[in-house]
Parts: structure tokens; sequence; C-alpha cells
């Protein structure tokens, strides 16, 4: 039985499948209607969400499936003190591959080791997000036809964007990824994944305070939010949040064969304007997580 | 100056930094041994100028695996029929369960009671450990 916890628990060849049955998903969607007949995915949300939710339950009721769970830590019974790990077990006897998104940092790691189901991490605080990375991985490959030799610029929040963290762990495994770090000193990316990953790896990257400067030399644009949610504080919350908004006079300084990428939801780093221009693909990767995710319930249920 | 006699048989954990004596006597559990066990504050060393030192007298099966980690300067000599028949400086653990804790506020082994607290050993180089859930660095500091 396999989980997916973290982006790496996957080697770079299982990746490879998984994209490619998400691409094969997208191009005949109703050759998978009935896949999971008969199974049953439940969603463990103890932290609210609703694109990452709704993507799941999408994805399996695409496949044929049904779907069980809650939406908040408060409807279920955290509220009453249960441990994560009971829940787990207990949840476990209801289904067969469990979804759970959790604030804090490494709670589906520890759900995985009571369950006996397949666990998938939807989130866990400013940690990870692995299906997300399959999401983006996904918009890359089938927008640029590649994954590797991308010069990507990822900018925001790059302290708690979990999203962020995950795709520079995935990416480094491919060759000639450039990095360029693009955030506010304070949402620096974190040491670990500057140390261990990207010096550890050899790999080219450098961090810069503006967009402007990075634009001409993207084919990756990976905008973030800064997510209220993770600060303890709102001043610094208020002080940093309006630090990168691409425009249209940004994206004029872009390449022809430039994507933008987000994770979403969006608040205004994005301007609604630049909704418009091709090269902004947020929405198809909305789509694409759809696909990848059913491709991962598929793969972990080991279903042909 | 004190005298402690010397081993027939057992283990002695030599040039501890002074002051970490205490400190693992702790966190190798040495308190739960049923045996003589003896710490020795502020002996005086050549090398170091003074050293803490821990006698372990009778048994020779001490789980000293965090050694490595809590104090890498330390050498463990195994003593038999009074003999010195083997001495090891420690290597830095694996891994590390239950003998530190994340100082993360967001991490789930903050969170709840009963979760192991595991790092393990990122980068042997810098003896740098990681927490496996959040993956923060531990340091002593803060």
């Amino acid at each position: 039985m396999r989980h997916l916890i973290d982006p790496l628990d996957f080697t770079k060849e299982e990746i490879g499948k998984i994209l490619d049955l998400a691409e094969d998903i997208s191009e005949n969607t109703a050759a998978y209607a009935h896949k999971c007949d008969g199974k049953i995915l439940a969603t463990l949300f103890f932290e609210p969400s609703t694109r990452t939710r709704l993507s799941f339950e999408s994805a399996m009721m695409r496949l044929g499936g049904k779907v069980l769970g809650f939406s908040s830590a408060n409807s279920s019974s955290a509220a009453k003190g249960e441990s994560v790990g009971d829940t787990i077990r207990t949840v476990s006897c209801y289904s067969d591959i469990i979804a759970m998104r959790h604030n804090k940092e490494g709670a589906p790691l520890v759900g995985s080791k009571y369950a006996s189901v397949p666990v998938i991490n939807a989130g866990d605080g400013g940690h990870q997000h692995p299906t997300q990375t399959l999401t983006d991985l996904l918009t890359i490959k089938k927008e640029t036809g590649r994954l590797n030799n991308i010069t990507v610029g990822l900018c925001g929040d790059l302290k708690f964007g979990r999203t962020v963290h995950s795709l520079i762990k995935s990416l480094a495994r491919y060759e000639g990824i450039k990095f360029v770090l693009i955030s506010p000193e304070e949402l620096r990316v974190p040491d670990y994944i500057i140390e261990e990953v990207l010096v550890k790896g050899g790999h080219d990257f450098r961090e810069v305070r503006t967009i402007e400067e990075v634009m001409p030399e993207l084919d990756i644009l990976y905008m973030t939010r800064v997510q209220r949610e993770r600060f303890f504080n709102e001043e610094d919350y208020i002080r940093l949040k309006d630090s990168y908004i691409l425009t249209k006079e940004k994206m004029a300084l872009g390449k022809d064969s430039l994507r933008v990428l987000h994770p979403l939801p969006r608040v205004n780093e994005i301007a609604k304007e630049v909704d418009d221009d091709e090269r902004a693909v947020y929405f198809k990767q909305v789509q694409n997580g759809v696909y990848v995710r059913m491709a991962l319930i598929m793969t972990l249920l080991e279903i042909e | 100056m004190l005298k402690i006699d010397s081993l027939e048989k057992g283990i002695v954990i030599d040039h501890i930094t002074a002051g970490n004596g205490m400190k693992l006597y702790k966190l190798l559990n040495l308190d739960k041994l049923d045996c003589c066990v003896a710490v020795i504050k502020n002996a005086k060393s050549e090398k170091y100028g003074k050293k803490d030192i821990i006698k372990i007298d009778g048994i020779t099966c001490v789980d000293l695996d965090i050694l490595g980690f809590v104090d890498n300067n330390v050498t463990v000599c195994y003593i038999e029929n009074g003999e010195l028949i083997r001495k090891e400086r420690p290597s830095l653990p694996s891994k590390l369960t239950n003998v530190i804790k994340c100082k993360n506020p967001r991490c789930i082994s903050n969170a709840e009671e009963d979760i192991d607290h595991i790092f393990y050993l990122s980068d042997s180089e810098t003896h740098k450990y990681r927490c496996i859930y959040c993956e923060q660095e531990y340091t002593d500091n803060h």
C-alpha cells in the first residue's frame, strides 16, 4: 500500500506515469467513468478548503466512485479532542482511500502511520501540498511540452507557500531547471529548501526582490498569494500582502512563450486584466488538477 | 583527590564536555539501571582542561546510540576482566526518537500528546537534524 505524503514519495518515473495517465484521462475522460465504481474516497479537511476538496470529490465522482467526509475540524471529532490517529483509523473502516488536509504540519504523515487505506496529503499547514505539485507539473508539461530546461520564477509568499516548497523539491529532479525566487526578505524560501534542495543539489537559483528585473527570462511564472492564515501577527500580513501584483504592464515584459500559473485562490496578486492574456493558464491548471487527482486515485488504488 | 575504583567489567564514557555529564546521564536513562553508575564532573583533562566522565559498573550492553548527537567529543571504553577491550568514538545516529522536541508551533508533534518526537539526520557534515513531520531544523538555542 502506498501513500502520497511528500512530493518525493514517488520516483521521477512514477510521477511521469501519473502525468501520462492524467493526460490520457484529459483526452478520453469518458473511458475512465467507471474505473472506481464501488470505491469510496474520504475527504478529511480539518482546515477549510474549497478548491482542493471539490477537486478531489470531482475526481472521484468522474471515476464512478463516491465520496464522504467533512470540511472543517469543527464538524469532526477533532473538535471533541480526538487524535489524528484515531480519526484516520476510524475513517479507514469507511473508505478505500483518504485525502486529508490539516493546519498542522506533518499531520498527514501521522495519519498514514495509522491508516489501513492509502492516504493523500491534501496540504499540511505551510509545509507540503503534493497534489498541487502534480497539478503544476502536468500544467507545465502540457503548456511547454517538457519538464526540463525551464526557467521558473516563483513569486510571493515563498516562506509559508507550501505549493512552492513542494514544486521546488519536485522540479529539482529534472535537468536544466533554473529557479528565480522572487519574494520580500520576510517571506524568503525556508533555509531547509535552499540548503538541502537547491545548494546541495547544485541547482541554478537566485533570489530577487522584483518581478520586473527577471520577467524577460522566465518560461514559467508561478504566482502565489500572501496567506493571512499563516501569520501570527496581522500587522505583518498587512505590510506584506501587496508586495507583488502582476499587471498587464509587467506581462508585457515577458516572452510570448511565458506561462503564468497560480495555485489559487488569488486575492489581488494577479490583476483581473491579466486573465484575458493567453499566457495566463491558472484556470486550465484547475482543470488539470482534477485529471491528475483522477490519475493519482487510480494509481494508489492500483486500478489499471 | 576523589577516587573512583577502576572497573572489572563495564563502560567508561570519557572526554564528555564538562557540564554535559548529567545531561547524558538522563538522556541515556542511566537512572533506570540497577547497577552502580558514577558521574564525575570537572575531572582534569590534558586536552580540554576539564571534562566529565561516566562509569557504568558491571554491564556492557547499554544503548548509547544518542551519544554522538549530544556530545561528539566522547570516547566509549568497554572493559572486560579489568582490561580495555574496545574503544569507540560514537557516530551520529541516523534517527532520534523522543530525545529532543520540535520547536515549530505549527508542527503536529506539538499539537498532540501521544506522538513520538522523531528527528532524522539531514546533514552529517553539519550535524543537522530535522523533524520528520515538519522538517524544521533542530537548534539548541531557541
